[in-house]
């Protein structure tokens, strides 16, 4: 049976098939929904970890203990990650483990373009790149072989593109994969330097097969029509060169490292002239240079950015096909907080008492633009609370009494609690605000340790703010209502004042979590009272707009948290009596 | 056969995608369906592409080869009229949700939108989805009733399209959409 199947959905298939029992993830776009479709698997034991560092450590345990596991994130996860990462390549693994991660050339939903591939070199491990639903499905159980094969993990390298597109994909029953037994081998597990000494030689011994295993394996394909153009690829960038040229011969990497370097010699002596198509860094065309063969590519190619059709067949073939004008000079559409969003009160208070605010990573980022512009900072997850300190370092105290770190719920376990342990102990003063919206939002909605819900829906302990910073010695700690503009101008205002650490919490959920029951109102704007001042638009809400004379409320899109209406002066903003 | 599909998030672009997609797998097509959403859940623009045939590579659509740009609001359509072949069809909510840089006041939300895609060699088809949706009983159903258009300017029978709705929208929300869809198709 076929299924229209999303990329990430056909990874957690394929990790199904392939007998997976451990299955680990920190939400990241493009790579969420893999997590999100594995939990529908009861055979699969699976977790939201706090962080990528934590799930891949959680994963090479369930490894060595005997059971298939897989771990999801996003690239910039994969830098978290990197640590247990570059040993887990040197101790090897028992039963399979494949680690998912999925890159987002041009940047759709991330704070940088990485290639994952060059991890896999750094770690001299394997990565294999799918091109569509089916092929994830495929290359995860591929990759699972592998990794049992070569005593490996595995890096299964996707992208925005495949991650996020749908396609066809043919379903097959599970495969009946025993727990392995438990390897109990402290001289490959115990990485001292002793045995890791040893490791360091069966790595270069292990590289070698792969490269052997990487020519012989049909994962790699070679594919001849019109010997004249030879284009060697990857990835989705196979699917857009297939689509603009299909008549040239191509040479795909199902596997991008290590590479088949008899099939390459094979297929550029044979092509009159070949193209090196592939998405991000030159990384196939340098090791193809390496090997003294003659190719072209980000030559003509972009090295910034996702490639299409288009940059393909404008290079090779000279010829666009766009016929009907672009019109010009529109109005971008910037991602922006949600009408009724609880991050919208906060920041406008930010901006208001003017500080100095170090942001971090989640929807809340989005306060760092128009016409909030309430964010100074930011840079990875969890780095706010620390560069807040940092501000601190190194302009002294009454610097820190002129700034903030905000961070989000899941950002604050995820990496933001370190920060926060170094601030006391090293007897910072400054004021960190968690922005607590009971979910991991920018992801779609993932549970993490303070919505007291695991990712299949359990209950579980819920930690709590208020009683962790206590434990760790902070005395100032305060609960404020997001949407209380008054006690949140109030309480920021004492915190950052204050000759210590403090912590506030400003609370109220998402508006978008499924359930919650918010006690909202219908609101509208009474022309006759409008002035049109359009103080109500520094809210930045979507939902607002200015007609030229007096503000209003779109209707489709307000869900009547009233935040707009404290903000007018003249009492415009006005209940909707049904 | 090509399409985008450009809305503003919120509006519900990635159920009409799965509904394309479904209908066209109920057709017995290849297809490749894909979705990028940028970094906000409401009030960001949000594009998908649906295409079908006997053999899709790409899963998207370029500029210049798109038989039907489905927009749910007039500046998303106006931002992917490119994409449109010549005689392709622009099936649009005529529906205006200022974007941010409008509400501050730094930019001027286009008034020539609707003169500018009469004078394009397409064929402009503009609808008021939010109408028909609130006549529905739901503003959500924008996308179902803008599909009801699409599926009337089609060659595909009307039964398929019920059927991939009926494939892909939650049991409590059949009905509303449904009437939706009917009230869509029977626009004149
Ligand atoms: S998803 Fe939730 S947290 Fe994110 S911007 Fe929207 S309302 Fe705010
Ligand atoms: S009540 Fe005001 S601030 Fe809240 S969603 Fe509606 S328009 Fe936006």
């Amino acid at each position: 049976m076929k299924k229209l199947m999303l990329g990430n959905e056909a990874v957690a298939r394929g990790a199904y098939e392939a007998g997976v029992l451990v299955a680990t993830a920190y939400p990241g776009t493009p790579s969420t929904e893999i997590t999100e479709h594995i939990v529908k698997y009861p055979e699969i034991n699976s977790e939201w970890s706090v962080n990528e560092k934590v799930a891949l450590e959680v994963a090479i345990g369930s490894a060595i203990a005997g059971a298939r596991t897989v771990v999801s994130m996003k690239h910039v996860g994969l830098n978290v990650a990197a640590d247990p990462l570059m040993t887990v390549a040197y101790t090897g693994i028992n039963a399979g483990l494949l680690i998912i991660v999925a890159d987002d050339p041009s940047m759709h939903s991330s704070q940088n373009e990485q290639d994952t591939r060059y991890y896999g070199m750094f770690a001299k491990i394997p990565v294999l790149e799918p091109s569509d639903s089916q092929e994830c499905k495929d290359f995860v159980k591929l990759g699972l072989e592998i990794s049992e094969k070569f005593d490996t993990p595995v890096i299964l390298r996707l992208s925005t593109r495949v991650s996020h597109s749908q396609s066809l994909v043919e379903l097959e029953e599970k495969e009946k994969i025993e727990l392995k037994l438990y390897d109990y081998n402290p001289s490959k597990y115990v990485s001292a330097p002793a045995n890791a000494k040893k490791r360091r030689i069966f790595i270069e011994e292990r590289l070698n097969e792969l490269s052997n295993f990487a020519d012989s394996s049909d994962i790699n394909k070679i594919e001849y029509t019109n010997k004249k153009i030879g284009i060697i690829t990857s990835g989705v960038a196979y699917n857009y060169a297939k689509e603009a040229v299909s008549d040239a011969s191509f040479l795909k990497f199902g596997m991008s490292y290590p590479l088949p370097e008899e099939k390459i010699k094979e297929f550029v002596q044979n092509c009159d002239k070949v193209y090196v198509f592939e998405e991000l860094e030159p990384i196939f065309e340098q090791k193809i240079r390496s090997i003294g063969l003659n190719v072209i590519g980000k030559e003509i190619f972009p090295v910034v950015g996702e490639l299409s059709s288009e940059i393909i067949r404008n290079a090779l073939l000279n010829e666009s096909k766009i016929v009907i004008e672009k019109i010009e000079g529109l109005p971008q559409r910037p991602p922006v907080l949600c009408p009724g969003c609880h991050h919208r009160g906060p920041f406008y208070v930010l901006k208001k008492l003017k500080l100095h605010v170090a942001g971090d990573i989640g929807c809340y980022t989005l306060g760092g633009f128009e016409p909030l512009n309430a964010i100074d900072t930011t840079i990875c997850m969890g780095a706010s609370i620390g560069m807040a300190h940092g501000f601190e370092m190194a302009r002294g105290k009454d610097f820190a009494k002129k700034s903030v770190a905000v961070i989000g719920d899941s950002t604050f376990w995820h990496s933001g609690v370190t920060g926060l342990i170094d601030i006391v102990y090293n007897k910072g003063h400054s004021t960190v605000i968690i922005l607590d919206n009971s979910i991991t939002a920018m992801t779609g909605h993932q549970e993490n340790p303070s919505t007291g819900k695991t990712l299949s829906g359990e209950s579980t302990n819920q930690i709590d703010f208020e009683a962790l910073g206590r434990s760790i010695g902070i005395n100032r700690i305060r609960v404020v209502d997001a949407y209380d503009l008054k006690a949140l101008e109030e309480t920021i205002k004492e915190e950052v004042n204050a000759e210590e650490p403090s912590l506030i919490i400003t609370k109220r959920p998402c508006v978008l979590i499924k359930g919650v029951k918010f006690d909202f109102k219908d609101y509208k704007i009474d022309p006759e009272l409008c002035t049109g001042c359009k103080l109500c638009l520094k809210a930045g809400c979507p939902a607002i707009s200015f007609d030229g004379k007096v503000a209003k409320i779109n209707d489709s899109l307000c869900v009547g948290c009233g935040l707009c209406k404290d903000l007018c002066k003249f009492s415009a903003i006005v209940e909707v009596v049904k | 056969m090509n399409i985008v599909i450009a809305a503003v998030g919120g509006q519900g672009a990635v159920l009409a995608s799965k509904i394309l997609g479904t209908l066209a797998q109920n057709l017995g097509k290849d297809v490749k369906v894909s979705e990028v959403h940028g970094m906000s859940q409401r009030g960001g623009s949000v594009v998908a592409y649906v295409k079908f045939g006997e053999k899709v590579y790409s899963p998207v659509v370029e500029k210049g080869t798109a038989d039907i740009v489905l927009a749910f609001e007039m500046l998303e359509g106006a931002r992917y009229v490119d994409y449109l072949k010549e005689n392709g069809k622009l099936v649009v909510n005529t529906q205006k949700i200022d974007p941010m840089p409008v509400i501050t006041g730094n930019m001027k939300y286009p008034s020539d939108l609707s003169e500018k895609f009469e004078e394009l060699n397409i064929g402009y088809i503009p609808v008021d989805a939010l109408s028909i949706a609130k006549k529905a009983g739901t503003l959500k159903a924008v996308n179902v009733a803008l599909i009801g258009v699409l599926a009337k300017n089609s060659n595909i029978k009307k039964e398929e399209w019920i059927k991939a709705i009926k494939d892909t929208v939650p049991e409590k929300f059949l009905e509303l959409n449904l009437k939706a869809f009917e009230m869509g198709y029977n626009l004149e």
